[in-house]
């Protein structure tokens, strides 16, 4: 979250602006990060920040694994990495990974 | 508290199987307008809009789509083509505290003498306890107090090494702090991520952190002397790792017997000469 505020405080100044209303993050479901977590991290840190009267947004993003003898993407529900095709398991997410800044509302 | 994932509080979690209660958000604006709602973790639209009020300031969306660790990230791909140049096996090991990364890594240590060179970075909150354990082996070790972080990020690593002759090594060894949960997120720009998972941890650890379980490239059950003791159901274990590690490669053995430790060994070598391949 640390990292998300610098970053997000960079690219406020970079565009002229001082103040984030917004800021919006995109969690995979295999980050390794629990929304509430940031939630909290966020609150405890946006203090000093240009952040510091912001909405925290946090999008959600289901895990997507790829089968490469169907060429087909399939979801990963409940860590079942098995293509439901052909159920042979795959280790390749395609999705699910995020742990991204998506974008934030400035003025 | 961690400051990049903020780990120390639990996630969207549920008592005996029921969601707890949703967040509730206030957001001031710079005129002094104050919402106040709640919604839970996948609730976006929540009919929550500024230009009700008259503002008299313009507002403006920034569509980034930036990794939040991509600093690591970085650090972690300079590591990574550091290592490739200097031609050197790089291994992550990861566990739960007390799986027994440091009693699998000094036997490890001894096993490979006269066949690999092999150095070590160790990462904990405080003291160099583990490092002392490493050093009985006669290897450079380097310890890596984090304070109070939960992990190692790459640009520790990128430090750390600096204390290493590293054009004298054939393996570099990273033992990451024990915790399941946060060092999955930090890549190191090793070759393979090796998880350690003990029979005295039960079966279900793979299925309870799925991120760190993906992630692997080689999973190690340790202790198996103490299977039995421990009431350790091995089909079952082997069947939640290979649902949670579907790429990994698996070991079986006990550091303290030598039971396995030579078909681990064996494989660190022809990993290095190019006759085996990870993940």
């Amino acid at each position: 979250m640390q990292a998300a505020l610098e970053t997000a405080g960079e690219k406020t100044r970079a565009a002229g602006a001082t103040q984030i209303h917004r800021l919006t993050l995109r969690v995979g479901a295999l980050s390794g990060v629990v929304p509430a977590a940031l939630r909290f991290a966020f609150d405890a840190l946006k203090g000093e920040s240009p952040a510091a009267t912001a909405e925290l947004e946090i999008e959600n993003v289901p895990a997507v694994g790829w089968c490469a003898g169907c060429a087909a993407e399939f979801d990963v529900a409940e860590i079942n990495y098995e293509c439901p095709r052909c159920h042979q398991p795959s280790g390749e997410l395609r999705r699910g990974r995020e742990m991204d800044l998506a974008s934030l509302e400035i003025s | 508290m961690c400051q990049e994932c903020g780990c120390s509080k639990p996630g969207p979690y549920k008592i005996d199987g029921r969601p707890t209660e949703p967040h509730t958000h206030s957001h001031t604006h710079a005129d002094g307008t104050v919402h106040t709602h709640s919604h839970d973790e996948h609730d976006h639209a929540h009919g929550h809009h500024h230009h009700d009020h008259g503002h008299d300031h313009p507002h403006q969306v920034l569509n980034l789509n930036t990794g939040i660790l991509n600093a690591n990230d970085r650090a972690a791909e300079q590591n990574r083509g550091a290592f490739k140049a200097l031609n050197l096996l790089v291994l992550n090991v990861v566990s739960s505290p007390g799986a027994g990364k440091t009693a699998l890594l000094t036997k490890t240590l001894n096993e490979l003498k006269g066949r690999l060179r092999a150095g070590v970075i160790v990462g904990d909150l405080a003291t160099d306890n583990d490092a002392a354990r490493l050093r009985t082996t006669g290897a450079p070790v380097v310890q890596i107090a984090t304070g109070t972080l939960c992990h190692l990020e790459a640009g520790m690593v990128a430090e750390a090494m600096k204390q290493l002759d590293l054009r004298a090594l054939d393996l570099l060894i990273i033992e990451n702090v024990g915790n399941l949960v946060c060092p999955a997120s930090f890549d190191l720009g090793e070759a393979v991520r090796v998880v350690v998972h003990s029979v005295t941890e039960g079966e279900d650890k793979p299925l309870k952190y799925p991120p760190m379980f993906h992630s692997a490239d080689v999973v190690i059950v340790t202790k198996t002397d103490m299977a039995a003791v421990a009431g350790f159901d091995r089909e079952l274990a082997l069947k939640n790792i290979r649902q949670a590690s579907p790429r990994a490669k698996i070991f079986e053995l006990s550091a303290r017997s030598g039971d396995g430790v030579a078909a681990w060994c064996d494989f660190l070598v022809a990993l290095k000469t190019g006759a085996a391949t990870a993940g």
